[in-house]
């Protein structure tokens, strides 16, 4: 990521870490410093932007940048646990090194979007793209009419970001509603799943964004529950997901149809998405 | 641009001025014709037909180290490419095809390791006198003398070569020589011109892709997808050997604590190409492969870099092992449309 060369990635070094959630496919956050200050000054991502993260030797992967820039001059990264290069990179700890290459891809263009209603909903790990906009919207609160989060997962225990949630709901104009698929002792909030609860809290479309990212399955209803409810294609946004390598538009691997997911996403208006032919593949 | 003339007498001596200069040339190894380097004593003979193996790897090795590190170190050194050279004998499609293949590599942003080696490569063509059984290339704005990225075209006109300078760099390279040239005069721009249509009225086949970019999107479902692959055995021939083709793959490779970052070709072919890690595959089947791969070349391209990226070199045609054909695939688009 030098001026002359995009490939090679900038060192940095790991602050903190923490299980979001437990199980073979555990997701660890991990909260990163660029070593170099003068990269740490320049680097300037938007919600919706991802990195390509990785460990010399082993190989590197893209990854949803969850925090957002108004948080402070660090990264936040949420890796669930998968194959071989997420696997190295959950032994990392406080201390140690993580090579960072980006800000990739376009991002959600949350300053259009001033004087409207924002609604998020995620599932399991795609709250990772999401984070940055709810917290995007929170530092520019008078910005925006306000912000109603749903957030589901299979369990309690598959959720990210739980302590976040809570402090959320006290504040003015923004609501969160988390649900998951089956009941639990000690559960306080909805059970069942995220489309249904969509439907169930019957938001308005009117001057109002809605953002979803999270399984393909989920997504599909979602977006079918949005047309019930009146959401019109411009008003939806969301996020795909492609196998990818090179992260600036060369490799060619991340294609959906002809847009390349890398640099033309991840993130596409409904009104866009429905006319990739490859893009619920 | 000047046009002079090489008598065939003098290319010993031609070569022999150029091998100091990092000169490559197509040569037979083992069955397969490819470019490599010419020796100090050798003088590569031009032969009919084009390379197996397309130039495209001089520009974008099948293997290239990104950069090197040491396992538990986190200085890259990346390689440094600074030697010149000559690439002699390209023909004018595969020339065509970095050309096409130049608009993505740097699109918004620039590829060092791709557009550094196209910047130290002179390349000298051949026009072609006698084109492949499955050459197409005039059917896509190419030509057996087309000069579209070109530095420099020979024309063999029986017992000399026409030399004609396209760029700064190739007549920079015939100054060098100049003492073995001479002026062409009209009569040689003649037997040019009668070589080249001659040739060009050799090729027998076609493709009329009038309508096809458009079209593509509207056939996404055609049962035709299904037929033309259904022999396909994924073995990535017509992609690797393709000269538009530039899908690449990237691992890290160790030796002990020597370690490199390096990419490597890769195949949208392959199944793995598009294999998440949570094992969902976006394009499961040959069908959905075969299908990506018409509609990058004749329509995705064309959509981001206003070019269709395929020069109508035949390679994939002839080399398929079961003899799938995009001639024939686009001519069933053409008909389905
Ligand atoms: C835009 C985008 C945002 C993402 N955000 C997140 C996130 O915030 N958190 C998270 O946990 N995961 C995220 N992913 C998925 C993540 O990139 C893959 O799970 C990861 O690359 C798997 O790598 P691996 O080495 O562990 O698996 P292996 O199977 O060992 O590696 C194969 C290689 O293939 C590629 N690859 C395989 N699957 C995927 C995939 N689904 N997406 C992209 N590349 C893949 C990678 O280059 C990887 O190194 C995101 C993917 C994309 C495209
Ligand atoms: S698709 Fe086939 S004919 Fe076209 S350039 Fe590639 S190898 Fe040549
Ligand atoms: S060369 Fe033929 S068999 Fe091999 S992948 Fe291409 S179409 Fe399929
Ligand atoms: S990841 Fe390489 S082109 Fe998108």
């Amino acid at each position: 990521m030098t001026a002359e060369n995009p490939y090679i990635p900038y060192t940095a070094t790991v602050e903190e870490t923490w299980y979001e959630t437990g199980g073979d496919r555990c997701i660890k956050t991990f909260k990163v410093v660029f070593d170099d200050e003068d990269v740490r000054t320049n680097w300037n991502h938007r919600p919706g932007q991802c990195a390509m993260i990785g460990i010399l030797g082993v190989g590197e992967s893209m990854i949803s940048i969850s925090c957002s820039p108004t948080e402070g001059e660090f990264l936040r990264f949420s890796v669930m646990k998968m194959g071989k290069v997420t696997q190295a990179l959950h032994q990392l700890e406080p201390g140690d090194k993580m090579m960072v290459r980006g800000p990739y891809g376009n991002s959600f263009p949350v300053d259009d979007w001033h004087g409207k209603q924002i609604l998020t909903v995620g599932g399991g790990v795609g709250q990772a793209p999401l984070r940055p906009v709810v917290e995007y919207v929170k530092a520019n609160r008078d910005k925006y009419a306000g912000l109603t989060m749903i957030y589901g997962a299979r369990t309690s225990g598959d959720l990210c970001f739980k302590g976040e949630f809570e402090e959320m709901s006290k504040s003015d104009g923004l609501s969160c509603h988390l649900t998951i698929d089956v009941e639990e002792e000690g559960w306080g909030h909805n059970v069942g799943f995220v489309p249904q609860m969509l439907l169930d809290l019957n938001p308005s479309p009117e001057d109002t964004i809605v953002i979803t990212c999270g399984p393909p399955i989920m997504i599909r209803f979602v977006l079918e529950n949005l047309k019930k409810l009146g959401f019109a294609d411009e008003q939806i946004y969301t996020t795909l997901e492609n196998r990818m390598k090179c992260g600036i538009g060369k490799c060619g691997r991340c294609n959906a149809g002809g847009m390349y997911v890398c640099k033309d996403g991840p993130v596409f208006s409904y009104a866009v998405l429905k006319d990739i032919p490859e893009a619920f593949a | 641009m000047s046009a002079m003339l090489l008598n065939k007498e003098k290319w010993p001596e031609f070569i022999g001025k150029l091998t100091g200069k990092n000169l490559w040339a197509p040569k037979l190894e083992g069955e397969a014709m490819r470019f490599a380097p010419v020796a100090e004593d050798e003088v590569p003979e031009l032969t009919d037909g084009n390379t197996r193996i397309p130039p495209k790897n001089i520009v974008f090795p099948q293997t290239e180290t990104m950069y090197r590190f040491q396992l538990g170190d986190f200085e890259m050194k990346e390689p440094e490419l600074k030697e010149e050279m000559i690439l002699l004998g390209i023909r004018p499609c595969d020339a065509r095809a970095m050309v096409i293949v130049d608009k993505l590599f740097s699109w918004d942003v620039d590829d060092p390791y791709y557009l550094k080696r196209r910047e130290l490569v002179t390349l000298v063509g051949l026009a072609c006198s006698e084109p492949g059984l499955n050459c197409f290339c005039t059917s896509l704005g190419g030509g057996p003398a087309s000069t579209e990225g070109l530095d420099l075209l020979m024309v063999d006109l029986g017992d000399s070569y026409l030399l004609e300078t396209i760029t700064p760099k190739g007549e920079a390279l015939v100054s060098e020589v100049s003492e073995l040239l001479i002026e062409a005069d009209t009569e040689k721009i003649k037997m040019k011109k009668k070589m080249v249509s001659e040739s060009e009225g050799k090729i027998k086949r076609s493709v009329d892709h009038k309508g096809i970019p458009e079209g593509l999107p509207g056939l996404w479902e055609d049962p035709l997808w299904k037929s033309v692959s259904a022999s396909c055995l994924g073995c990535g021939t017509c992609t690797y050997l393709c000269p538009t083709c530039h899908c690449f793959d990237i691992q890290d490779e160790t030796e002990g604590f020597e370690a490199r970052r390096c990419r490597m070709w890769d195949s949208c072919m392959f199944e793995e190409y598009t294999l998440h890690t949570s094992g969902h595959n976006p394009r499961p089947t040959r069908r959905e492969r075969t299908r990506n791969r018409i509609n990058h070349k004749y329509n995705y391209y064309v959509d981001k870099f206003d070019v269709i990226a395929c020069v109508g070199c035949g390679r994939c045609i002839n080399l398929c092992p079961v003899n799938i054909d995009i001639v024939e695939i686009l001519r069933q688009v053409k008909e389905a449309l």
